[in-house]
């Protein structure tokens, strides 16, 4: 299986190895050696997580670069509705997406436009016959990942419809091609603002066989102050009526929006990659109420929570809800008669059940490592400090198994020594 | 030698927000020994109503799951009040459980029936005073 890329950069000379990463990151994909943090590739989901509690800012999102667009003839800007949320006394969108085009831009798809028609087609979907319920939003790509490595029995709930990111750049490029029918598939460049690590990481790898058609993916951090600037020379004379999307596709950006839009109370929202998880262990056992919807966002708040982003994800919110007061409740509708979804909207295949966590390919081989790791779990500490650099006492206990039976070494917990000393005086002091 | 791995877990009685947390823990274990996601699905579907089981009407027990080579088995004791008529209790719909659990959403008395459909083999136990045990087999 091909190695999944991801978006966490490390900066050496900030990271001081204080573990507390470590300790956050939901999947125990970080390691500390050698003073540093480390993550395990196969592990990391991209949830941002360890980025958003670094005390040193040791941890940076990569993302793509607006120079890369330059290659492009002709740049499409793909911008989250959470970019509307990022600026004080924003009155109209109008002056982000006018601001868009000053910046270089050809034309904007706003990514909110395309919600809106996946919100309806959602809705069809929910009433086809046949589809396994709860349906499980496809649009964060942290989830689908969380799913398909740790929940393989929910893949199926997965709702098919590709995430707006996705229908945007797909009808961005259609849109293009009607207005200029000279340009080719090569001249022409998506590029996804995005407040989102995981969406970087998303369009480098695709999503099982189904290639991304954005191209590029900046964050909102690296356009914010480009963008701004040119936000400040425009005014209401020479503003472009652009928005083409309405209260819907805006409030996608925000834990909930996407369920509200199904018009149906039987949704869960839940945020915060930890929450998720949670609830997908209860979906798993079946203890549910008898919902149709629902929807997970890995970051607090929803997408506007994104690492990526400059804004505090709840004053971001709050700026949505004024924004969002004003705009018709969607600009984007299915043809009355419309009863099936378009193919384009599908994608059929998920990534394939990695179990990453598998001890060995042999059962009788890990039946005896899981042996050895339970005991000398029971032989630790047990007050999961951190300082062997494995997040708690029992994943020290699985990586020592693990590495004794790789390389033949033996890892010591740094602490045990002192705790016995401590223990046996205690012991002492007791007679 | 004895090759089968056990996993131990107290079901705490006291504490209604917790339970749930071995069946959790079972599922990460079974994952890591290379457990079919499936069998997974099931021994955690089984061992969180018996759980849930365990708290409603016994204030807690012991939990164990042991794997073997050709089968994965799960024993759950408590010394609650007992099961009067195990034939009625098994019976879907049929339940015992209090309001206050019911309106947790609890309580719709399918839990035994659930743990019966997931497993291959279930048996149980009881003693009115005495408490019950429950015993369930997944085949691998």
């Amino acid at each position: 299986m091909k190695v999944y890329e991801h978006s966490v950069l490390l900066d050496e000379r900030k990271c001081t190895g204080c573990t507390t990463c470590l300790h956050h990151c939901p999947t125990e994909a970080i390691r500390i050696k050698n003073g540093h943090s480390v993550i395990d590739q196969k592990r990391c989901i991209d949830c941002g997580e360890c980025i958003r509690q670094c005390p040193h800012k040791a941890k940076k999102a990569v993302s793509g670069k607006l120079e890369d667009m330059q290659k492009f003839k002709y740049k499409i800007a793909l911008p989250a509705p959470t970019l509307y949320a990022q600026f004080e006394n924003l009155e109209d969108v109008d002056y982000v997406l006018n601001g868009l085009l000053k910046i270089g831009f050809d034309d904007v798809y706003e990514v909110s436009k395309a919600a809106e028609f996946v919100s309806a087609y959602t809705r069809l979907y929910l009433k086809t016959e046949g589809v396994k319920i709860p349906a499980i939003s496809s649009a964060c790509p942290v989830i689908i990942r969380l799913i398909g490595l740790r929940f393989p029995s929910l893949n199926d709930n997965i709702l098919k419809l590709l995430p707006p990111m996705e229908i945007a750049a797909a009808k961005a490029r259609k849109r293009a091609k009607e207005k200029h029918p000279e340009l080719t598939d090569e001249d022409i460049g998506v590029c996804f603002i995005s407040p989102c690590p995981a969406k970087v990481s998303y369009v480098k790898n695709g999503f099982s066989d189904y290639k991304s058609k954005v191209d590029v993916v900046v964050s909102i951090n690296d356009i914010y102050f480009l963008l701004i600037n040119e936000m400040k020379h425009l005014n209401n004379e020479n503003l472009d009526y652009m928005l083409e999307s309405g209260m819907i596709g805006v409030g996608w950006a925000s834990s909930g929006g996407e369920s509200t839009a199904i018009f149906n109370e039987n949704y869960l929202a839940a945020d915060g990659i930890e929450n998720c998880i949670r609830v997908l262990d209860q979906i798993e056992n079946g203890n549910i109420p008898p919902l149709e919807f629902v929807e997970l966002n890995a970051c607090p708040g929803g997408c506007v929570g994104g690492v990526m982003a400059m804004q505090n994800p709840f004053i971001a919110k709050a700026r949505l809800q004024s924004l969002r007061r004003y705009l018709p409740v969607s600009q984007n509708f299915l043809n009355k008669n419309e009863q099936y979804i378009p193919e384009t909207y599908f994608f059929n295949n998920l990534p394939e059940y990695d179990p990453i966590s598998r001890l060995s390919n042999n059962m009788a081989e890990s039946m005896r490592m899981m042996r050895d790791i339970q005991k000398l779990r029971d032989s630790l500490p047990g007050i999961d400090c951190g300082a062997c650099g494995a997040p708690n006492c029992r994943a020290f206990a699985e990586d020592a198994v693990k590495e004794k039976s790789k390389s033949g070494k033996t890892l010591r917990c740094p602490l045990l020594d002192i705790y016995l000393k401590d223990e046996n005086k205690n012991c002492e002091s007791q007679k | 030698m004895n090759n089968n791995v056990v996993f131990n877990f107290n079901v705490d009685g006291e504490d209604f927000t917790s339970a749930g947390q071995a069946s959790v823990n079972v599922k990460k274990n079974l994952r890591q020994l290379g457990i079919s996601p499936e069998i997974i699905r099931r021994v955690s579907i089984a061992m969180y109503e018996g759980e849930i089981n365990m708290v409603i009407h016994a204030g807690g027990g012991e939990a164990t799951v042991t794997v073997e080579e050709n089968c994965i088995d799960i024993v759950l004791k408590d010394t609650g009040p007992g099961i009067k008529n195990i034939e009625q209790a098994m019976q879907e719909g049929f339940s015992t459980a209090p309001d206050n659990i019911r309106s947790l959403g609890f309580g719709a008395g399918m839990g035994l029936p659930n743990m019966k459909r997931y497993t291959d083999e279930m048996k149980i136990t009881s003693e009115v005073g005495v408490g019950t045990t429950v015993f369930m087999r997944i085949n691998l």
